[in-house]
């Protein structure tokens, strides 16, 4: 094909894809004005007028629907981030553990891997929440002196105190996403050639200190990328949290659709704030990303 | 020639694409369309025994699936015809004002934001069930009343004005508390009984209906304060007043045959009655013998008949479901005949 067709063919798709979202559009007004609805944010600002177990920043039902969306997503905020830490943590450890010349420790890591992976997350949410923090005693128990003390109604971690929903919540995401992030480093750590392991053993390094200074920052390229879509998955998977009761974003925005009538304005927030937060994930991962590569081409 | 290949199913696409959006033709109503594919699509909600409940042979059955029955009786002549969806709260007006369903029957609140042209903009029937928000407790618990539940934290479900008559209630008190909110009823039981809240709170008649499930119900109570009116009414889209006319006249029938003392048992009867006796009029008129009633609302004249034949009067279906005698009882108590110290009447058939 020569030039000119070629650039023939890139105004035709333009202008095909400018219909169809044209017609999309034009689609969602018409049908907005036929059922009457028509796009309004005024209810943003209205008292929101329902109280939260959680909210990071002061909240009273008497605030707005928009502070209320808030908390929400500081709420979300928050447990994707100490699941984005504690997968990572449980991932690389498990990843590395399959690799491992202690053969109790691969079979444990497999086990992990294999028996989390199969089991859908919803499921896992709600053993987690209402089988193993809801069968604690309404009590306080601290099985490990002052550094944890447990309960149906709340746990408390050197100091800190979490509620079950949040626990359920942080630990479901953080096991099932670790699962599928130790898959993520086995792989990785398999892309590195098998000499550079003989080379760093032979030498007389120890595992681990070989697996940190030789084998993983060869393998983190090969890494990086597949992890940021397991951080992502992790961030929208947060969602389930309103089936145990957590008042993340998603709940709250049930909520307020549901007292508002405004389903439409109240989705397309929820996408928006689910697409900003994406898009911080992949950002950072993106930076991330570059520095490993730029270090790389130093060496 | 690959452009001409493409363009064709392109094109048509667009077309097809383009149909989503034409509005609707006027005056046609949701009535019409009932009738010309001879079923009702009606939204429930499927999980509350007594309301509408899954039996073991995977039908639907309960007070809101009754009213489903002898809608699709009006409409179609037949109680069977019709196709239930059942929906969760929050679905349900979505699937309403979509046209996935021709109306709701799913234990909906009757309130003004729902009900205005500013709000969620539907049609409301009569009331088919006067309710109130309660809170269940343990009997060990020792918690009597409100007051008594002062900081404590109170298991709630989603997408339904039950968050708002909480707080309501509670701001009013000045007392503070805690709500854990969960999607679904299962969930706010499963939350309660494995005591990660002190109380839950529900519709009254939902608390009844999942107590009668739990292991030991008479270890439950449900607190005298009733923290806010639930009449609850079927529904459909709003703009459509001969949908809603006809819903409206459906439940009045029931009522009305319940006042007139007609059954299922004796309809066969009364019918007879009132062709063979001129100057039964008002019995006539009801049962369509004489006069057009029911070509006024667009059904056939003999609609109460048809209604009367599948389900009963109103009280038939309440005790079938509700009365003391079923899974589920719960006094008829606001529910009753106005003449029987309860709050329902019908208009005149007239």
């Amino acid at each position: 094909m020569n030039r000119s067709k070629r650039w023939w063919w890139q105004v035709i798709i333009v202008i095909g894809l400018l219909t169809v979202m044209g017609i999309l559009i034009n689609n969602l007004a018409v049908n907005l004005i036929r059922t009457g609805l028509g796009l309004s944010f005024d209810w943003l600002w209205r008292p929101a007028g329902f109280a939260l177990s959680e909210h990071p920043l002061p909240y009273q039902s008497s605030d707005s629907t928009a502070w209320a969306l808030l908390m929400g997503w500081l709420n979300s905020l928050r447990v994707i981030f100490a699941g984005i830490v504690l997968a990572t943590l449980l991932g690389v450890s498990t990843g590395a553990a399959r690799r491992s010349l202690n053969p109790l420790l691969r079979q444990i890591a497999a086990l992990y891997v294999g028996f989390i992976r199969q089991i859908p997350l919803l499921l896992q949410l709600l053993f987690w929440y209402f089988v193993a923090f809801l069968g604690l005693p309404s009590e306080p128990f601290a099985p490990l002196g002052a550094v944890i003390h447990l309960s149906n109604q709340g746990i408390s971690l050197l100091g800190v105190t979490l509620s079950v929903e949040f626990a359920a919540v942080l630990l479901g995401l953080s096991v099932f996403t670790g699962a599928s992030i130790a898959e993520v480093v086995r792989g990785g750590l398999d892309s590195v050639p098998r000499g550079q392991w003989e080379a760093f053993r032979s030498l007389g390094m120890t595992e681990g200190l070989g697996l940190r200074r030789i084998v993983l920052p060869q393998a983190l390229p090969a890494i990086l990328p597949a992890l940021s879509s397991q951080y992502l998955n992790l961030a929208k998977n947060s969602t389930l949290a309103i089936a145990v009761g957590y008042a993340d974003l998603y709940a709250v925005s049930d909520t307020t659709i549901t007292q508002t009538g405004r389903a439409i304005e109240g989705f397309l927030l929820l996408l928006l704030s689910f697409l900003l937060l994406n898009l911080l994930i992949n950002g950072g991962m993106q930076l991330l990303n570059r520095a490993v590569l730029r270090s790389q081409h130093h060496h | 020639m690959k452009v001409r290949l493409l363009a064709l199913p392109l094109v048509s696409f667009l077309f097809i694409l383009n149909g989503c959006a034409t509005l609707g033709e006027g005056g046609a109503s949701r009535l019409d369309l009932i009738k010309r594919r001879t079923e009702l699509r009606c939204g429930v909600s499927g999980k509350i025994p007594g309301f509408s409940f899954l039996q073991r042979d995977g039908s639907f059955a309960g007070l809101d699936v009754d009213i489903c029955r002898a809608f699709a009786a009006a409409f179609t002549g037949s109680p069977d015809q019709v196709q239930y969806r059942s929906l969760t709260a929050p679905e349900r007006f979505t699937a309403l004002r979509t046209g996935e369903i021709d109306l709701l029957s799913r234990n909906t609140t009757f309130n003004l934001s729902r009900d205005a042209a500013g709000g969620n903009g539907v049609s409301f029937a009569p009331v088919v069930f006067h309710d109130g928000q309660g809170l269940l407790v343990k009997r060990s618990s020792g918690i009597s009343n409100l007051n008594n539940l002062k900081g404590k934290t109170i298991c709630v479900g989603s997408g339904t004005t039950t968050e708002q008559n909480l707080n309501d209630a509670f701001q009013a008190k000045g007392i503070d508390y805690k709500p854990i909110k969960y999607q679904d009823l299962n969930q706010v039981i499963a939350g309660y009984l494995q005591g990660r809240c002190s109380a839950m709170t529900s519709d009254r008649s939902q608390l009844a209906a999942a107590r009668s499930g739990f292991n030991n119900p008479d270890q439950h109570v449900i607190l005298p304060e009733v923290l806010s009116k639930e009449p609850l009414a079927p529904l459909a889209a709003g703009g459509d007043q001969r949908l809603a006319d006809a819903m409206r006249w459906v439940i009045y029938a029931l009522i009305a045959a319940e006042e007139l003392g007609i059954t299922q048992e004796n309809i066969g009867n009364k019918l007879a009655e009132a062709q063979s006796r001129p100057q039964l009029t008002q019995l006539r008129r009801f049962l369509g013998v004489e006069a057009d009633l029911g070509q006024k609302l667009g059904l056939n004249n003999d609609f109460i008949v048809k209604v009367i034949q599948a389900v009963g009067n109103y009280g038939e279906i309440y005790d079938r479901h509700l009365g003391p005698k079923s899974a589920v009882p719960i006094p008829r108590g606001l529910n009753n005949l106005y003449s029987n110290g309860g709050i329902l009447t019908s208009p005149p058939f007239q």
